[in-house]
């Protein structure tokens, strides 16, 4: 990861920390100051569908071209996506409490993100299933476009249908003005900027790490082969 | 030796609340107990807790890794 790239995340993420806790929010009753959640809660699930869609581009990239560094990159993306839909899960649950009366409320979009996790934990799960390589690596890859597919809808667009405890749902768009005023969007963009540059950074490490494994196994591979030769 | 170190507790837990009262410092507590601000310091801890576990998980593979 380039230097201009870790500094920039870092500077924005503390600045959403210090703003996100001193700058002025609207006075509403019920949620109080925890509506400042807005800067850490949410930007989970932005970071997450970013990175599902990074993800998806990178099985396309990989169903075209057959390189493995892509296939590296599709699956870390979803395995950095699933830890922040766990942290959106799990934070979304302190919120209701406090604000909804109890941690899981079967509020439709709540509902429909765990269902989303859990698809994409399917896709680790038949990863971790398939011994060859090279099929595990394109039927998962197409496994992943399908999840996509399924996962937009699941989480923009259907919850809308319905009457839901979250804002912007029963046919309103999200984010109008009565949720989200403008000093509110100073802090709240730099925090799915950030949140999602630091997703990104986590996933590149992750890539590494799988990457320099494999070459391991291959050196190691490689030396069994010699040993036996010379035997 | 339990039995005193209980009431020890026991009597400290009775007594600080009492000193507490005594000097009246205004703290941000007291003036945002009941703005939920602590659920959302609950929020930031979690997020921070997990990707800060997910992280060391990574280095300890590097770490691994750069051993063999």
């Amino acid at each position: 990861m380039k230097k201009w790239y870790q500094i920039s995340t870092i500077l924005l993420l503390l600045y959403v920390i210090v703003g996100g806790f001193l700058m002025p929010v609207p006075r509403l009753p019920i949620v109080n100051e925890s509506i400042r959640n807005l800067y850490f809660h949410v930007p989970m699930w932005f970071g997450m569908t970013i990175l599902l869609a990074i993800s998806a581009y990178y099985s396309v990239q990989y169903l075209r071209k057959g390189t493995e560094s892509l296939d590296d990159h599709a699956v870390e993306s979803v395995n950095t996506a699933v830890l922040y839909g766990l942290l959106g899960l799990s934070t979304g649950a302190i919120w209701a409490n406090y604000t909804w009366g109890a941690p899981w409320n079967g509020d439709p979009q709540q509902t429909m993100a765990a269902i989303g996790i859990l698809i994409y934990v399917a896709y680790l799960v038949l990863r971790g299933a398939i011994n060859d390589p090279l099929r595990r690596a394109r039927v998962s890859a197409v496994y992943n476009l399908y999840a996509f597919a399924v996962f937009i809808p699941l989480i923009f667009v259907l919850p809308r249908y319905t009457d839901s405890l979250h804002p912007g749902k029963g046919g309103n768009p999200a984010f109008s003005q009565y949720d989200l005023d403008n000093t509110m969007r100073m802090v709240f963009y730099p925090a799915v900027i950030g949140w999602t540059m630091l997703a990104w950074w986590i996933t590149k490490l992750a890539v590494r790490v799988r990457q320099l494994k494999r070459k391991q196994e291959e050196i190691q591979a490689h030396r069994q082969i010699q040993i036996e030769e010379n035997t | 030796m339990k039995r005193l170190f209980y009431s020890l507790c026991l009597w400290l837990f009775a007594v600080l609340p009492s000193w507490a009262q005594g000097n009246e410092v205004e703290m941000a507590d007291a003036l945002r107990a009941n703005g939920k601000i602590y659920v959302v310091v609950a929020v930031l801890a979690t997020i921070f807790l997990g990707i800060v576990l997910y992280l060391v998980s990574i280095d300890r593979k590097v770490k691994k890794l750069m051993k063999d």
